[in-house]
């Protein structure tokens, strides 16, 4: 990385956020903002060392159960996205009911999986697993069906069956069009396992801002927020970076980008 | 010519659709294709040429008449036959070697030898890359290259497998001029060293004129075969043909015959 790259890659974002913070500090300081309304961004910070303890033991839990329902979101997407993908009547069956039961607000959801399941993790990596694998299908059963005719024309005239096209350009070719799903599918299920956490549960990030809301302590409230935020943050970067690993190919020229 | 044809139509139509929605793309065809003959398909766009290759190449049904290859008739994808298309199609995830790789991994027997005699297969890539000016290429990807070098590769894809037929869909028409005409000479040095059997659709006359030995003038859809000529330009031909009275002449009366296809089969497209 040369030094001009640096400046914008590195130096400018840092240098950005940093400048947030320091507006929200002034403004807080200025205009003698109620401490129940909105901290400073430096009681934030201390709230958040404060109770760092329990602030960790939360967030691990959030992020076990996000990744777990992403997991499972994952595997059932890619399956049932190549499943839709190879056969038109599988898609024009399925679809509707896809939509239809993507359309649901999953809030709604949260409390009959408490009702089935109980309190506890189950219900948000549900949440996770059903609010996030919706891209994933479309995704790849996009990329399965805009497969070329013509080159699926030199491929039958050799003979390849229909699992052959699939294999040798099919499932290579959606790829692209699945890892960039992930990138979307892994914020969903961020979203899905903090509502589920905020509708009802006994541990998790979520949990943890409305036991806080209730005490009106309103930085731990604020704290949780900032963690969630670098929690998505590391979450996005991490598939993003996964997808760039295996698709470079469909980046081309800027491919170090 | 004595020997039997490689391909014969006799009276073949061909629709898409089915009932009174169908589209007749091409009718009552009758030709013979013979074994290391070069025949091109000439005709006004959207006459139904394309369809020829698909119904010869297995990939599409004929609604009637008799269609043989080989003296069997047609009931599936031929499995002897190697497609280019205008559009080089290929795979931006594989290196220009493994794309031509592509097809061995398809067609039998060299599916099931592929893996154990890798080495060996890809030799003989590389060594026919290295026949169309690619050699330093092979690890390169798809869209590392020009579009004239990437229909080199794709021709190689289509040769690899020894097809009984190679099939060529209007292939340099996405391609500047010069570039054309360097392919011009690479098709016709490659067919004369594998005395391959080719058949090409265009509506360049001029390439099919220095390219083929005969070529076929379709009319408008419903496609029909209105003119056969036997090009009688002594071959190898070199480019400066292209050039000469004779050449000029027979690419006039050519295109004199499209003109008249043209007009009255029903009217527009």
């Amino acid at each position: 990385m040369d030094r001009r790259e640096f400046t914008i890659k590195v130096v400018s974002p840092a240098l950005f956020t940093l400048s947030l913070f320091v507006i929200w500090e002034a403004v807080c300081r200025l205009f003698h903002v109620p401490l129940t309304i909105l901290p400073a961004a430096s009681d934030v910070f201390a709230a958040l060392w404060r109770y760092r303890d329990p602030i960790m033991e939360n967030s691990l839990v959030t992020l076990w159960t996000t990744l777990a329902g992403f997991a499972i979101a994952t595997a059932f997407g890619l399956a049932l996205g190549i499943a839709v993908g190879w056969h038109r009547a599988l898609y024009a069956g399925i679809y509707p009911v896809l939509v239809g039961f993507n359309s649901i607000p999953k809030v709604a959801v949260v409390p009959v999986l408490i009702l089935w399941f109980g309190l506890g993790e189950v219900p948000a990596i549900m949440t996770a697993f059903l609010i996030s694998f919706f891209p994933i299908v479309v995704n790849v059963a996009t990329g399965l069906a805009t497969t070329e005719p013509e080159l699926e024309d030199v491929l039958r005239a050799l003979g390849a069956s229909k699992l052959d096209i699939m294999r040798k350009v099919g499932i290579p070719r959606s790829l692209p069009y699945f890892f960039g799903s992930l990138k979307v599918a892994i914020t969903l299920a961020f979203v899905g396992t903090v509502v589920s956490e905020t509708v009802g549960a006994n541990k998790g990030i979520g949990k943890l801002m409305l036991d806080a809301q209730s005490a009106f302590q309103v930085p731990i409230v604020f704290a949780g927020l900032l963690v969630l935020a670098i929690l998505g943050i590391v979450l996005y970067a991490m598939t993003a970076l996964i997808e760039q690993r295996f698709t470079g190919w469909a980046f081309r020229g800027h491919a170090n980008y | 010519m004595t020997t039997p044809a490689l391909v014969r139509l006799d009276r073949v139509s061909m629709a898409y659709g089915r009932g009174e929605a169908a589209i007749h793309a091409v009718e009552e065809i009758s030709l013979e294709i013979h074994t290391g003959e070069f025949i091109a398909v000439v005709g006004p766009s959207g006459c139904g040429k394309s369809s020829l290759m698909k119904l010869i190449s297995g990939l599409h049904p004929p609604l009637s008449g008799n269609l043989s290859v080989e003296g069997k008739p047609v009931r599936g994808p031929i499995k002897s036959v190697g497609m280019v298309f205008q559009n080089s199609n290929l795979l931006p995830w594989r290196s220009v070697v493994d794309n031509v790789l592509l097809p061995l991994e398809i067609v039998e027997p060299h599916r099931s030898r592929i893996r154990r005699e890798a080495g060996l297969y890809r030799e003989k890539s590389i060594k026919l890359l290295e026949s169309v000016g690619l050699g330093g290429f092979t690890e390169k990807f798809p869209w590392q290259l020009s579009g004239g070098m990437q229909q080199r590769a794709s021709i190689c894809r289509a040769l690899i497998h020894e097809p009984e037929i190679l099939m060529l869909d209007e292939p340099f028409g996405a391609l500047d001029a010069f570039t054309r005409e360097d392919l011009w000479c690479l098709l016709r040095d490659l067919q004369a060293a594998r005395s391959a059997t080719v058949m090409l659709v265009t509506h360049d006359l001029r390439e099919a004129v220095f390219l083929a030995d005969t070529v076929y003038v379709m009319s408008n859809r419903p496609g029909r075969i209105v003119k056969r000529f036997e090009v009688g330009i002594e071959r190898p031909r070199d480019l400066e043909v292209t050039y000469s009275t004779e050449f000029q002449a027979i690419v006039h009366e050519l295109r004199g015959h499209i003109g008249r296809a043209g007009e009255p089969a029903g009217g527009a497209h």
